[in-house]
């Protein structure tokens, strides 16, 4: 049995949207994301595993042990908030040796493990400041120290970077995998930023309006976004509406357009209209030789991203964006322009739904 | 978590007791008036009696007149330092917390050994007590005064609607009259129904001052010797204070909690 | 004109357009002075003469006999019984005050309660005065309604055993009346500043509900707790009304005592009078910038 089991889970709110038959099961020492926009129950559904709500039904099954009607203050886990949440009375040392202090520790185990939490985080020098004098990042390691001194079963992390400045978030969520691989302990983090779950997760799982909508690695979410709601989450993707002309070479028909996908069509019919998405990066300008999924665009806008140029191209009714990478060779199209551009039959994904 | 929701209940009901009983005993005593039975008579007497009338109409005139010279002397100060000098900012503020350090009974004591005689004798006319009087009441009401227009000008950004205004060419009366004043036009109305809920009822400066022209000297003359009257008017001095209060919560200006603090009628 | 162009430089980072600057250099002053001048008049030189009269003799000498003279056993019993009744009513007020304010802050109450004892808290905190002490003698005083009604359906004889609605005790259930909506009225923003994070962030970590208020929840409104009741005291210091009309001038209070002295000189020495108004200003002062310097710590706290 897995090492965190949350088994049918549904909290049914009287007038929000709560969490549906929520199933999932974790691996000790696995990072786990919880992705979605505000209000999709990923925060509900972390909370649930915390104890601060109780499911409508489902159990909670931690180790083997069924936790769902445990108070919060014994099941062992710990957590990290999005506002920190530092007590704002005590120092930093005196925060993080709080758990330990509940827990009854003799003193000089508590100024041990406070001084190596310190260590862990890199602020040896602020045990003795106090929450308000530290910098919000400096604030979120050390709730973190203090969620990780009482050796929880599982960290929980709910939206812990979304106060921070962006260069702090980048360097800080690199900082809380990098500790999570050290201690090898069970995480579960939950964000609206797609690039943070992509960037720091071994699997993510995307929610929306209470439901998974899919669980998978970084790598099978981006490329393999299984509905409409993930490939449109996840990244920017374009997305049309297709015809099916013939299920079993899997080509379709983009207002007149032939495409081809290398995805699994068997199960539609000629003439069944069905949506696909293409990332941005995986069109390109045609190169010698291409024949497959070549079609027209009509530039629009160019848009400069740094890395990246993005250009926007109306393509019969629809409109679709091209990434491409910002080389010094790159030699740009005028707006106006017609470009014929291409992508492979890879990169034409059906959607499910 | 049930037994939190019983304590909670137990202290609001105790607290709605002892709110209420005095309420209750004042208002049943008014309507007993009449020997055996209820009526409202305690009311009618108060009414007819022409002292009670005049004095609430004389604290009435009194309170319009120190709303009117405390904005007076606190809108455009507030205002010219929050325009040109910010840094004067908290010796003004300062200034208008300090009536707090002041009890009304030492501040009468003061105003009335400055002002009966030397350079200037206020306390041998009426003209003179009327006017030690609202001059008294509008320092008492300073901190209202000045949080309310403070905290009204740093809703509209002052200093950006001048400068708005002045882009656009208006003249300083023009600034001032349509846009500065309009725009704290809640803040000012919540600042004048607390400095009436202060003035109507004050005892203390009223009653060294003008003595029994003010209606709380009244309400304290009538009590020492005709309960029913005295009884009906502690009725409708208790809604007076309600309905200002009540206006002050419909303008708006939230924080006239914080503003009520240690002063009042007491 | 060198004094307004000195503001302009150091008055902050905002520039100032031009057309500001170019404006009559003495106009902010011109503006400012009514202010100045009446702060100046009605409330700096009273506190002054008082303060002066307090050191002189009634030739007008320099003297500390008056501050001796408010050492002496009488005036000292006054400040005594004020202080006493201001403490007692603050930390009734207080602990009563901070329970109800939690109730109506913490919910499982209907908000329509909420906010209509809240509109009565700022009722009943500026019901003071005459009003406030005759409503409390019909419902306490000998004849008093609850009085009766305790006696005669209960079997209670309140003053017989004791009771005297004219009294210390007395005067403290009156003043309780506004001093409990007073506290709840200013210590509700700081219970509604704590953070349900905190209780969270404590239980997450083991913590029992009585553990996070022994821990965090109340040393973390201590500053403010103690702020409030501070300035209840204050509060309380300063009144005169209710205590004159409750008990007629017979309790021996400092406001009382000034009252008197203002009638009709009951010190037999003027001077001694002003000393003893001076008195309540310097205690009155110490308690007001207690009540800040709690307030700042708290407002630390509480907006992080």
């Amino acid at each position: 049995m897995s090492f965190l089991v949350l088994e049918d889970i549904s909290k049914v709110f009287p007038t929000a949207v709560g969490v549906e038959k929520f199933d999932l099961s974790v691996e000790r020492g696995e990072f786990i994301s919880f992705l979605g926009p505000s209000g999709c129950g990923k925060t509900t559904t972390l909370r649930m595993v915390a104890g601060f709500e109780s499911p409508t039904t489902g159990r909670i099954i931690l180790n083997g042990e069924d936790i769902t009607d445990r108070p919060p203050n014994q099941r062992n886990v710990g957590m990290v908030f999005q506002s920190y949440a530092l007590f704002p009375n005590m120092t930093v040392a005196q925060n993080i040796g709080f758990g330990l202090k509940i827990r009854k520790e003799p003193e000089s185990a508590i100024k041990q493990r406070v001084a190596e939490m310190l260590a862990l985080i890199h602020l040896e020098q602020k045990g003795n400041s106090f929450p308000h004098q530290l910098s919000g990042g400096q604030q979120q390691r050390v709730a973190l120290a203090r969620a990780l001194a009482i050796r929880p079963q599982v960290l929980l992390l709910d939206e812990p970077l979304s106060a921070l400045d962006a260069k702090i978030r980048v360097s800080l969520r690199a900082e809380i995998r990098a500790i999570q691989r050290q201690l090898g302990i069970t995480a579960i983090y939950v964000t609206h930023d797609q690039e943070e779950a992509l960037s720091i997760s071994d699997r993510i799982v995307v929610m929306h309006e209470g439901k998974i909508e899919q669980v998978g690695t970084p790598f099978e979410i981006y490329n393999f976004p299984t509905t409409r709601f993930v490939a449109n989450f996840v990244g920017s993707l374009n997305t049309a509406e297709v015809e099916v002309m013939d299920p079993s070479a899997g080509i379709v028909a983009m207002n007149g357009i032939r495409l081809t996908s290398a995805s699994d069509l068997k199960e539609k019919r000629k003439g069944d209209k069905v949506m696909i998405a293409i990332r941005p990066e995986r069109i390109g300008f045609i190169a010698e030789g291409e024949k497959e999924n070549v079609f027209d665009g009509k530039v629009e806008n160019i848009t400069f991203l740094g890395s990246v140029v993005r250009i926007q191209l109306r393509v019969g009714g629809t409109v679709f964006n091209m990434d491409t990478f910002n080389r010094p060779s790159l030699q740009l199209p005028q707006t106006g322009d017609t470009v014929r551009v291409t992508c492979s039959s890879k990169a034409v994904l059906v959607l499910s739904e | 978590m049930k037994k939190n929701v019983f304590w909670n209940w137990f202290w609001i009901f105790i607290s709605l007791v002892y709110f209420f009983i005095p309420l209750y005993a004042t208002f049943n005593f008014s309507l007993k008036a009449r020997k055996g039975e209820l009526s409202l008579l305690a009311y009618q007497q108060m009414m007819e009696d022409p002292r009670i009338l005049r004095s609430l109409i004389f604290s009435t005139e009194i309170g319009l007149l120190t709303i009117l010279l405390g904005l007076l002397l606190m809108v455009p100060t507030v205002y010219l330092v929050r325009l040109k000098a910010p840094r004067l900012r908290p010796v003004i503020e300062f200034i208008s917390l300090l009536p707090f350090v002041i009890p009304a009974i030492v501040l009468v004591f003061g105003l009335i050994r400055t002002y009966s005689g030397g350079l200037l004798p206020l306390t041998n006319n009426y003209t003179g007590l009327n006017f030690l009087l609202i001059a008294g009441y509008v320092v008492i009401g300073l901190p209202y005064l000045y949080r309310s227009v403070d905290a009204g000008m740093s809703a509209i950004d002052v200093v950006t609607l001048t400068e708005a205004a002045q882009s656009l060419g208006a003249s300083w009366p023009t600034i001032m009259l349509r846009v500065i004043i309009p725009n704290l036009r809640s803040a000012m109305l919540g600042a004048a129904f607390l400095t009436l809920a202060i003035v109507l009822g004050e005892f203390t400066l009223a009653t060294f001052l003008v003595g029994l022209k003010a209606f709380g000297p009244v309400i304290w003359q009538v009590g020492q010797n005709r309960a029913y009257e005295a009884s009906a008017l502690v009725i409708v001095s208790f809604i007076i204070t309600w309905v200002l209060m009540g206006l002050i919560n419909f303008v708006g200006r939230r924080g006239a909690a914080d503003g009520s603090v240690a002063a009042g009628p007491r | 004109m060198s004094n307004n162009a000195r503001v302009v430089a150091s008055g902050g980072n905002r520039p100032k357009p031009p057309s500001i600057r170019k404006s009559p250099p003495s106009f902010a002053w011109l503006g400012v002075l009514p202010f100045l001048v009446f702060v100046v008049l009605f409330l700096f030189l009273p506190s002054l003469s008082l303060f002066v009269g307090g050191f002189q003799d009634a030739k007008g000498n320099f003297t500390l006999e008056n501050i001796r003279g408010l050492f002496t056993p009488f005036i000292l019993n006054a400040y005594w019984v004020t202080i006493k009744i201001s403490f007692t009513t603050a930390v009734m007020g207080g602990i009563v005050g901070f329970f109800l304010a939690y109730a109506l802050v913490a919910g499982g109450v209907p908000n329509w309660v909420r906010s209509s004892l809240m509109t009565f808290c700022g009722v009943a905190s500026n019901f003071a005065g005459v009003p406030l002490a005759q409503a409390f003698i019909f419902t306490l005083g000998r004849v008093g309604l609850l009085t009766v009604f305790l006696k005669e359906a209960l079997n209670i004889d309140l003053y017989g055993q004791g009771f005297n609605l004219y009294s210390f005790w007395g005067l403290s259930v009156t003043y309780l009346y506004f001093q409990l909506p007073l506290m709840v009225l200013i210590i509700t923003p700081p219970i509604e500043g704590l953070r349900r994070e905190w209780r969270e962030a404590a239980e997450n970590l083991g913590a029992t509900p009585s553990q996070y208020w022994w821990h965090i929840g109340i040393p973390v409104l201590m500053p403010s707790l103690l702020g409030s009741m501070i300035l209840l005291f204050g509060n309380a210091f300063g009144a005169y009304a209710t205590a004159l009309s409750l008990t007629g001038g017979l309790i021996n209070l400092v406001t009382i005592l000034i009252g008197s002295q203002i009638k009709g000189d009951v010190l037999h020495n003027p001077n001694l009078g002003y000393a003893l108004a001076f008195g309540m200003v310097v205690v009155m002062a110490v308690i007001m910038s207690i009540y800040y310097a709690l307030r700042r710590r708290s407002e630390y706290w509480l907006k992080q």
